[in-house]
């Protein structure tokens, strides 16, 4: 067992992600992410891995693609802007099935906007910036253990489906420092027959985004991508419930405003206010199900975004008309305070 | 017991690395434990803080909104900080820079000479580590100031280790002051 150690979010992301096997990690430096590109140059060389700092966003998601294309367990990290910069290439590593793991600390948009923690890239990270009919699986860590431990996971999901797997934190979960203990590092190595990795004794591997004939092969490999994304979202989503069993009212919160919600939950249940928080750790696939279920049984459902109100959409779709669902948002780098969290339920009663 | 703990100061004066001093120290005592810096367009000479939980319960929020407890290390920092405070809230400001008076009656205020304190002990530069003692002074259920020299010792990487013995001491005459 490892010690417990006090690390940042970012820098235990980074060695979480040396730990569950990444060898190449290519990046742009950007605030509040900056802490993993830094600890990565310091420690990949002396294990076997790469570093390198490429000369934009959009150089590092490509070197990211034929990384992976050649078998490598990879990964870039970003923020915000940058992560606008990756679309492209996210969309063609999802064409050409290529698995591999993108970080977006989100600070707070439109524009290069500011440096301070925020979610609004919501939209952006479940929706897919780049074109054509792709999903990513995006994981959501509440605290820097989650955020250890989901970057192991992370690995895991993308090779398991060959899919871009992003890790969407915040600022403030980057920089925040908390105890955790280390995931062990992985010996296993991936079987990928499918790479590109020398085909002496083998027919040649292909891997394209291109596919222009037979006239059909762009829709078989479309119906393909759709019946691979419903196997993950029969299987892999995850969430976690707080107090919900007896509820009245739940909250539904990811990431950092999770943990505000978490301490609302926690003062109202000490004055015997029946409140629970639900917290979808796979923004995509989303726990449309179980949330459904939840929302059957209580009266109304409170979303606490640090956004515009974006997850409030699949929120809605969710609940599907079974109690009422409210807003509660900061934007712009501003978190929620848990007093005004208190006040709104309080107001329900 | 739970604190939720802003320190703050110029840029340079070392309010990060108390903040994650006393993290380390209270984890290795046992208790709940986290740690958010002021990040990005801080610099040397501007304003830096960090905010600190020490719990004996699980924290659920890292994020404090009225603190209670506040080590203010320059003018702008109490300024900033004091209205912001939880009531009966404990207020440390350092009044080798600190004039002015702290002007709310609902806290309890303590001052201590950090400077002054780490300068007679042969460092200009570790204000901090004075605080920090007096703050264990006052509220020795946060760590014991054997788990504060010991946490010393755990973050400080080793090139700079040769630092250790004059902090230890800076951080013992502010426990005595």
């Amino acid at each position: 067992m490892s010690k417990t150690v006090l690390m940042k979010g970012n820098e235990a992301l980074a060695e979480s992600a040396i730990r569950a096997g990444c060898t190449h990690y290519f990046g742009y430096p950007i605030t509040p992410q900056n802490e993993i590109p830094a600890y990565m140059a310091k420690e990949m060389p002396g294990r076997g891995g790469c570093f390198l700092q490429a000369e934009s966003e959009i150089a590092a998601i490509n070197m990211v693609f034929g990384a992976s294309g050649a078998g490598a367990r990879t990964m870039t990290s970003t923020s915000s802007p940058g992560m606008s910069l990756k679309q492209e290439g996210l969309s063609y590593l999802a064409g050409a099935e290529l698995p591999c793991v993108v970080v977006n600390m989100m600070r707070g948009g439109p524009g290069l906007g500011g440096i301070a923690g925020s979610q609004a890239d919501y939209f952006q990270a479940t929706r897919g910036g780049g074109n054509g009919d792709y999903r990513s699986i995006v994981l959501a860590p509440g605290n820097v253990q989650e955020l250890a431990d989901l970057t192991v996971d992370a690995f895991e999901l993308a090779d398991k489906y060959r899919m871009v797997v992003t890790i969407l934190g915040d600022g403030y979960l980057g920089q925040m420092s908390e105890p955790v203990v280390l995931p062990e590092p992985t010996l296993k190595s991936v079987d990928k027959p499918w790479a590109v990795s020398g085909n002496k004794g083998r027919k040649p591997n292909k891997v394209m985004s291109l596919r222009l004939s037979p006239e059909d092969y762009l829709e078989k490999h479309n119906i393909h991508l759709q019946e691979l994304y419903s196997g993950v979202e029969n299987s892999e989503t995850r969430a976690e419930q707080y107090m919900t069993e007896d509820a009245e009212y739940i909250i539904v919160s990811y990431g950092t405003s999770s943990r505000i919600s978490r301490k609302a939950v926690k003062a109202l249940r000490e004055e015997g206010v029946k409140v629970g928080l639900f917290r979808p750790v796979t923004l995509w696939p989303y726990p449309m199900k179980e949330l459904n279920e939840l929302a059957g049984k209580v009266k109304k459902v409170l979303t606490v975004e640090m956004s515009a109100g974006q997850m409030l959409e699949d929120v809605k779709v969710a609940v599907n008309g079974k109690a009422d669902v409210d807003f509660y948002g900061k934007m712009g780098g501003a978190v929620p305070e848990s007093a005004e969290i208190i006040k709104i339920i309080k107001g329900y009663r | 017991m739970h604190e939720e703990i802003v320190i703050s100061g110029f840029g340079g004066q070392g309010v990060l690395l108390a903040g994650k001093l006393l993290c380390i120290a209270a984890m290795r005592e046992g208790k709940f434990v986290s740690h958010i810096p002021s990040y990005g367009a801080e610099m040397r000479g501007g304003t830096a803080n960090c905010k600190v939980i020490i719990s004996s319960e699980e924290i659920s929020s890292p994020v404090i909104d009225q603190p209670t407890i506040v080590i203010a290390l320059n003018t702008p920092s109490m300024h900033k900080f004091e209205p912001r405070m939880a009531e009966k809230g404990l207020l440390v400001y350092n009044s080798s820079l600190i004039l002015d008076k702290p002007t709310r009656s609902d806290i309890s205020v303590e001052s201590v000479k950090a400077n002054d304190i780490s300068e007679a002990a042969g460092s200009l530069r570790a204000a901090n580590m004075a605080a920090l003692g007096f703050l264990l002074k006052l509220k020795p259920e946060i760590a014991s100031m054997k788990s504060l020299v010991d946490a010393l010792d755990e973050a400080i990487s080793a090139r700079n280790k040769m630092h250790n013995p004059i902090n230890v001491k800076i951080m013992e005459s502010g426990y005595q002051s």
